[in-house]
């Protein structure tokens, strides 16, 4: 009677058990770690969720996407603000690394290593990866910072207190306190053009076409068809913040 | 403000992002978990005397809750004053975001300020407010009367629970302290994106160096409210505060070490510039101010006392010298993490450097007039409630 007893009981422990593992299984696996699985995911119906894919191959550094970036969003113009900037990489053929970007890349970019000691230079333009964990959102002891349904990190300017955790948390660099707000600022994917069914003001400028976007679950997307053909990377994997901006040739130097 | 920016652009060493520029948590910033620390050390050395009945202690037990309120009625100011929009500052109350390790914030200083500190406090002085309030005349009689909040019962039976509940709040409020300066270390610890804060590490070192500055800053106060009274030093005393700032100091630079030197074994891709932060523009601060000065010569000062004890006459200006080189070191530890973790940037390719003015909001005066201020309503609270002026049990009969 008591073994039996005792039987049954584990059985129903390990039933318990079965389920609770089950569960968890189930849960991490609707969960994508990488960014790239966010376009294999089954289609939302309604709405779009926006995804960035930058070609660095196509990029000439030219800045137009910064000088724009500053024109459309009011961005100040002082060399300390930016929502968008390009930054120009250099390996030398000593092995050692130059990264400059002097006032954001806005004005383009000169090349300062003599022709002959260069490995491999290429330009790498930088925003917001509009990340799908966001430790912006995370920290936010406000709820001012927030990710639109659209999948676009915002800040709302008329609730955020000004405390800059966001800043500290973002591994990007990606936010600035604004002068003349002293609210935190950052590139909204230009989220009033969004909404009128306009392109963000850097995509609309870039000469090369190096930069697009577009619905991550519309499986006949540019987006889809950009993460099918390239392989592409995210900035810093490691922090696992599902930065939804993938760019295509991303070397392993570039932070 | 845009010129300090230009005159920063011209120091960056090496790339960092162009929005990195600005320092964002400046020395105000520093001064928050500074003074929080206090706060926690000063409570923790209270409680070793009323729930540890370390009774030696005594002389500095309502000295180290007076501190620690003094300071905890400041260290939320600086915090607030540096807010881009201070007056929105309430919205961390109305609607906490709770996912923000931050966002807890203003319910755990309010719990510590005024569960735990006011009420140990009130229940401690009720019956000498009661007292008082029949001694003194004019406005102090008032003043004594309206915090004796009208309970003025002072049969046995009514003492007895002041003592039972300031006891069980005592309790309470040890795992309070813990948790409200561990939480500010989380605040730190937990921004993946820094790999100078981000170590599990960070809520248990800054609760030791808590301990540690709050315990010598009671220690600092005790020597020198004693000498402003003219009233001959404790030595006892004094030495079981030394005896425990020995312990902790230990402890917490073990705890230190321990860090830096998993951060040095396991060399990660943040390696090199932290290397570099630390070899470089930390350099004064972090191995002369904070480790030598802040904790190896009080370390040795106060373990050498361990071992031997030479007469007080020495051991007084030692022991003095000792709680403020470790209040200096403390300092610089939370410089070294709050304004260090800011100097390389997030590329791991440059430096930033900081810059900061005599006058403004941010500036050293101000910096200065935050940690003054806890020292007048220190003043203020002894000559309000003198703890050397309570009445002994015997008195009331």
């Amino acid at each position: 009677m008591g073994t039996e007893r005792l039987s049954a009981s584990r059985r129903s422990f390990l039933r318990k058990s079965a389920v609770l593992a089950g569960t968890l299984v189930a849960t991490s696996a609707g969960n994508p770690l990488t960014g790239v699985l966010f376009a294999a995911n089954e289609p939302e119906k309604s709405k779009p969720w926006y995804g960035i894919g930058i070609d660095i191959e196509k990029c000439i550094g030219c800045g137009s996407c910064a000088r724009a970036c500053k024109a459309e969003n009011n961005v100040p113009l002082e060399p300390f603000f930016f929502r968008s900037w390009v930054e120009q990489y250099t390996i030398k053929n000593d092995g050692s690394l130059k990264v400059e970007s002097p006032n954001g890349g806005i004005d383009g970019q000169n090349q300062t290593v003599p022709e002959a000691d260069i490995f491999k230079t290429f330009f790498v333009p930088k925003m917001c990866n509009h990340c799908e964990k966001a430790p912006c959102v995370q920290v936010c002891p406000v709820g001012a910072t927030y990710e639109s349904p659209e999948g676009v990190v915002l800040v709302d300017k008329e609730y955020c207190i000004g405390c800059r955790y966001c800043i500290q948390a973002c591994p990007y660099g990606a936010r600035y306190m604004h002068p003349e707000t002293n609210t935190v600022d950052k590139c909204t994917l230009c989220y009033h053009r969004l909404k009128k069914g306009l392109n963000p003001a850097c995509f609309d400028v870039c000469p090369t076409g190096a930069r697009i976007y577009g619905d991550l679950h519309d499986k006949n997307g540019v987006m889809h068809k950009f993460l099918k053909e390239h392989n592409c990377h995210v900035l810093k994997p490691n922090l696992n913040t599902a930065s939804k901006l993938f760019y295509n040739g991303l070397s392993a130097e570039v932070r | 403000m845009m010129e300090h920016l230009y005159e920063m652009l011209k120091q960056v060493d090496g790339y960092i992002y162009p929005n990195e520029i600005e320092l964002n948590w400046s020395i105000l910033i520093a001064l928050y978990p500074y003074i929080t620390g206090l706060v926690a050390g000063a409570f923790i050395l209270a409680s070793l005397e009323r729930v540890f009945k370390v009774e030696v202690l005594k002389p500095t037990y309502h000295l180290a809750l007076l501190t620690a309120l003094a300071f905890l009625m400041v260290a939320a100011m600086p915090l607030v004053s540096h807010l881009g929009h201070p007056f929105r500052s309430y919205e961390i109350m109305t609607t906490p975001q709770p996912q923000s390790a931050m966002a807890i914030f203003g319910f755990i200083y309010l719990w510590y300020l005024m569960v735990v500190l006011l009420l140990e406090i009130w229940f401690d002085y009720r019956r000498d407010l009661v007292l008082w309030s029949q001694e003194k005349k004019g406005v102090l009689r008032i003043v004594y009367k309206i915090l004796s909040l009208g309970v003025t019962d002072l049969s046995k039976k009514t003492l007895d629970w002041d003592e039972k509940l300031g006891y069980f709040i005592t309790v309470v409020g040890i795992p309070s302290a813990f948790l409200l300066h561990g939480y500010v270390g989380f605040i730190f610890g937990s921004i993946k994106a820094n790999p100078w804060w981000s170590t599990v590490l960070m809520p248990v070192i800054f609760l030791f160096s808590a301990m540690v500055s709050g315990i010598a800053l009671v220690m600092f106060l005790y020597i020198v409210v004693s000498k402003v009274r003219k009233v001959k030093i404790d030595m006892a005393c004094l030495d079981e505060v030394g005896k425990f700032l020995f312990y902790v100091l230990v402890l917490d630079f073990t705890l230190e070490s321990l860090d830096q030197v998993h951060r040095i074994y396991e060399a990660g891709e943040s390696f090199e510039i932290l290397h570099m932060l630390v070899t470089g523009k930390l350099t004064y601060t972090l191995f002369i101010f904070q480790g030598l000065l802040g904790t190896i010569v009080p370390i040795v000062t106060l373990g050498i006392f361990r071992l031997y004890k030479p007469k007080e006459s020495i051991r007084k200006p030692l022991y003095l010298m000792s709680s403020l080189l470790v209040l200096m070191g403390i300092f610089f530890m939370r410089w070294n993490v709050v304004v260090g973790g800011q100097l390389f940037s997030k590329s791991f390719l440059g430096f930033t450097s900081f810059k900061i003015g005599l006058i403004g909001l941010e500036g050293y005066l101000m910096a200065a007039f935050w940690i003054i201020l806890p020292f007048i309503i220190l003043s203020f609270l002894l000559w309000l409630l003198p703890p050397w002026k309570k009445h002994s049990e015997e008195h009331i009969e």
